[in-house]
């Protein structure tokens, strides 16, 4: 295990079980061997499980070819006459029960592990929406969501994609080293997968459920993963990035995250004092509309069909304030529009609502103020 | 078979004779070559679909085809596949020649026949209409997940609803038919285990169609009522279970996996020993595998869910059930390689694409076997592996199947050879392309890229390009198929009544092209041992 901890940070991996010579091949070709000591063990069962499969293809596929050389009609122009053999066929039915007597029993006594949920040492609380995860830390309270980084400049080919190109999240899932960690994943809207290949945990995230998985990493480094179930409109844009630090470190963090929250909380109040002005909020609101809302949206407010409304000239976003508030507060039941307030902070809210109210020929001149948010929660 | 529509319709228009001479027609070929060409018809507006897919992960980023449009795409390219393009090409292999295979002069149920195919043009025509819809076409993928598809699903998921109930009374009827034929209609003397393999596989398939196909109406009809009338089958706000969507589906879906391959293996147990020039070896093996294989897909359908947190004796009893199926399926491919052993060979386009059949899909059954280890599973689940997986077995396993079915069988339809040359340059092109587009997936998966995805981060880029190529590839190689075939029924070289030198079965005992109406009287059957 130790022996792979040089080469992890960057997340490649070093083929030991390919005869590859060339690195980046096998790492292109092979599953990853991941960073725990379940991955490893699984991507052991996966090599033991190839190299069967390898072997009876040489046997079967050399015999086919053998045949088609051998008794091809110049060279055999007189076919045998057997057709049967029960002996023969007791044979080819016993070894391969065998062999797959072989593959199950690692592949059992890992599972039995895998599905060792207990004496974990901290819980993270993994609840998927579209399309977004949100982490919360059991152990001290702290919550947060993760969203997609990349900018959609890079996905529409605008900009040149960087390296990490759909793997980059605003608010990476921080993780200590060496303990166990246990994690239960749910979702608020239809089936996502947690999915993080260096840690082999892939687990179902299920409206109404709440699925347990763990992993104890050995390294620090980051680690990059993607929701594995289709989930809608961005299911290929809900990527999951996990940072593992040393523990100490990670108490530091937590403690960090505390007092963030704290002083986000004293920023919320003062936001609310404030009388805003309709450049600032206009601003802000635009930021905020192409991280959350410009997917369905789309950038110019002309939405995608009747599934993904329009927001210019619509009834919502020029007609009343009290039902524009409403709705992206609370979202609407049943679609993917969902309900921001928990998302989004007084001053968020206030600013994308002013500025789709004040865009794409929208031009009500409204001015929504964080206070009017903060009262309406 | 034109003087037969012009007694029957002689005082009518020309067209309107042609409409009613198909419209109404009860006999098996008729009806045989209606699936075969709707087949056709919806196997190039699937694999049209495919292009589409494959073009826009040619490259990462968003080029050709959005997010919202890449989904239903991807929804009803797997859709038209699985129920437009697999199942009633073999409904119509299996209405061509199990009659003629057993020496009956038609199936069972000609008014029947003839209905189970007519719903299927409007079936299809209503699901794929949901493309022209406002808010589009379906777009939660094949499988269908509630609550992706009930309580978000789009307006026109309706149309899939009930597109999905006709093609369910289609082939169940069908199944029916099939199953009646074979019980009642054999010629005197032809006992069960005297039946070729393509009918006994066929047989087995009925039941597996009759069985299930009650489930898949079942889950769309729970589906339409948690839309629409208040309940909450799926729905976890409402008491109701999103997982167990999940296992009525695959309590189909996984039959429906053999539906899907059965019919091949029969058509590899039939031209194998015709170009071996030697009987089927284990012909009884054969048939007590195809049982064994249909029984245990029953029990197996939670290796699809193996991540939804499912405890842990699930898991193994799904795991060592899922693993078992590799015996009898090794049986099957040893059989076919001791069939070929010491025979007398020779590789006509047939016996090419069968043993392209055997080969691919015995690296897709691997595959499948490395996808029943649970914790393996773990990482391949929901990844370009499984994609890959089930294209080896769907795609030179189904489709080539039934090609090598229509290369052996269609100078016996039509009278005519087709052209080996091209028939060898179509095999060959198609399987480098089979391989190029499909086995880089296997690269992909592994290395952690999820499927169903437009756009895809840069470590995936070069072999998502190779598919891509290879896709192109395989998409013009379909064009060829389709000149081959229409080459052949124009015209070509006269074909024998017995066309190949070494088949052997009531079918080639006929003249060649097959009258319209074949064994008004029973052949005689030698009698004798089984088989």
């Amino acid at each position: 295990m130790t022996s792979y901890a040089g080469g992890l940070k960057s997340g490649l991996m070093i083929p030991i079980f390919w005869g590859v010579p060339h690195i980046s091949l096998a790492a292109k070709i092979d599953m990853r061997p991941g960073v725990t000591d379940m991955s490893l063990r699984i991507q052991q069962i996966h090599h033991m499980s190839l190299w069967v499969c390898v072997v009876v293809g040489v046997v079967v596929f050399g015999a086919m070819f053998y045949t088609m050389l051998a008794h091809r009609r110049s060279k055999n122009p007189t076919p045998a006459k057997f057709s049967d053999s029960a002996l023969i066929e007791f044979i080819w039915t016993v070894i391969p029960v065998l062999i797959l007597v072989g593959m199950a029993i690692p592949a059992t006594t890992a599972l039995r592990d895998i599905e060792d949920n207990e004496n974990s040492d901290m819980t993270v609380l993994i609840t998927a929406s579209q399309w977004k995860w949100h982490y919360q830390y059991l152990d001290s309270g702290i919550n947060y969501y993760s969203n997609l980084a990349t900018p959609q400049e890079q996905i529409e080919n605008l900009e040149p994609k960087d390296e990490h190109y759909l793997l980059d999240v605003d608010n990476p899932l921080v993780l200590p080293t060496n303990k166990k960690i246990r994690f239960l994943v749910t979702a608020d809207d239809v089936i996502h997968s947690w999915w993080v290949p260096d840690f082999a945990v892939k687990q179902d995230a299920i409206p109404g459920f709440i699925n347990e998985a763990w992993t104890r990493i050995p390294v620090t480094g980051i680690f990059r993963g993607q929701c594995a179930e289709l989930c809608g409109l961005d299911h290929a844009y809900m990527p999951i990035v996990v940072e593992v630090r040393p523990e100490e470190e990670f108490d530091v963090w937590i403690e960090e995250q505390r007092l963030a929250a704290e002083l986000a909380g004293e920023a919320a109040v003062a936001a609310r004092a404030k009388t805003w002005a309709m450049e600032e909020l206009v601003t802000t609101g635009e930021e905020v509309f192409l991280k959350h809302c410009a997917t369905c949206h789309e950038r110019d407010g002309m939405g995608q069909g009747a599934k993904y409304p329009a927001l210019a000239g619509s009834a919502i976003a020029a007609g009343a304030i009290a039902e524009h508030l409403d709705r992206v507060m609370n979202g609407k039941a049943d679609t993917e529009m969902q309900a921001w307030a928990p998302q989004l902070s007084d001053l968020e809210i206030a600013s994308v609502i002013t500025y789709e109210r004040n865009s794409w020929g929208n031009d009500s001149g409204d001015i929504i103020q964080p206070v009017t948010v903060y009262e309406a929660r | 078979m034109v003087a037969h529509a012009e007694t029957v319709h002689k005082q009518r228009h020309p067209m309107l004779a042609f409409a009613a001479r198909w419209l109404f027609t009860t006999n098996h070929k008729e009806i045989g070559s209606l699936y075969l060409w709707l087949r056709f018809v919806l196997f190039f507006i699937a694999g049209a679909m495919a292009m589409f897919i494959r073009l826009e992960l040619f490259e990462p980023g968003i080029q050709f085809v959005d997010p919202l449009y890449y989904n239903q795409v991807l929804t009803l390219h797997g859709l038209v596949m699985v129920f437009g393009a697999v199942m009633p090409a073999f409904v119509g292999l299996a209405n061509w020649l199990i009659p003629m295979m057993i020496g009956a002069p038609d199936m069972a149920l000609p008014r029947m026949n003839n209905f189970s195919f007519w719903i299927l043009p409007f079936a299809f025509a209503m699901l794929l209409s949901s493309l022209f819809m406002e808010s589009g076409a379906p777009n939660f993928g094949w499988t269908f997940y509630a609550p992706l598809s009930t309580t978000y699903g789009p307006p026109s998921t309706d149309f899939f609803i009930l597109g999905v109930h006709m093609m369910g009374i289609s082939s169940i009827m069908g199944a029916i038919n099939i199953i009646v034929t074979i019980v009642n209609l054999r010629a005197p003397g032809m006992t069960y285990m005297k039946m070729p393999l393509f009918v006994w596989t066929w047989f087995i398939t009925a039941f597996l169609l009759i069985m299930v196909m009650p489930v898949l109406a079942g889950v769309v009809t729970m589906m339409l009522t948690d839309r629409h009338f208040g309940t909450s089958f799926f729905q976890a706000a409402g008491g109701g279970d999103p997982v167990m969507f999940q296992h009525i589906f695959w309590f189909f879906g996984h039959p429906e996996v053999y539906i899907m391959i059965l019919p091949g293996f029969g058509i590899a147990s039939q031209i194998i020993p015709t170009f071996a020039r030697k009987k089927l070896f284990g012909y009884h093996s054969m048939v007590y595998a195809t049982a064994s294989i249909a029984f245990l897909s029953f029990i197996v359908w939670g290796h699809h869910m193996f991540t939804t947190g499912m405890p842990l004796i699930a898991e193994l009893f799904v795991m060592y059930a899922t693993m078992l199926i590799a015996v009898p399926t090794g049986v099957k491919v040893f059989n076919w390689v001791a069939t070929m052993w010491r025979g007398s060979l020779t590789f006509e386009t047939p016996m090419l694409f069968a043993i392209g059949f055997v080969m691919m899909f015995t690296i897709g059954g691997f595959s499948g076997l490395m996808l029943a280890l649970v914790p393996a599973d773990f990482q391949y689940h929901d990844t370009y592996f499984v994609v890959a997986h089930f294209h080896y077995v769907l795609y030179p396993g189904a489709i080539f199947g039934t090609m090598a079915a229509v290369y052996y069988w269609l100078p016996k339809w039509c009278g005519h050879m087709y052209d080996e040359r091209l028939g060898k340059i179509h095999f060959w092109t198609a399987t480098i392309a089979v391989n190029l587009t499909f086995f880089p997936m296997h690269f992909t998966g592994l290395a952690g890229m999820p499927r169903r995805i437009p756009d895809y981060s840069l470590q995936f880029a070069d072999f998502n390009m190779v598919s891509s190529i290879g896709a192109g590839l395989l998409g013009l190689t379909q064009l060829l198929f389709l000149y081959i075939v229409v080459k052949t029924i124009r015209g070509g070289v006269k074909a024998t009544d017995q066309v190949w030198e070494g088949a052997e079965g009531l079918e080639w005992s006929l003249p060649s092209p097959a009258p319209l109406h074949t064994f008004a009287t029973p052949p005689v059957i030698a009698q004798g041992n089984d088989q």
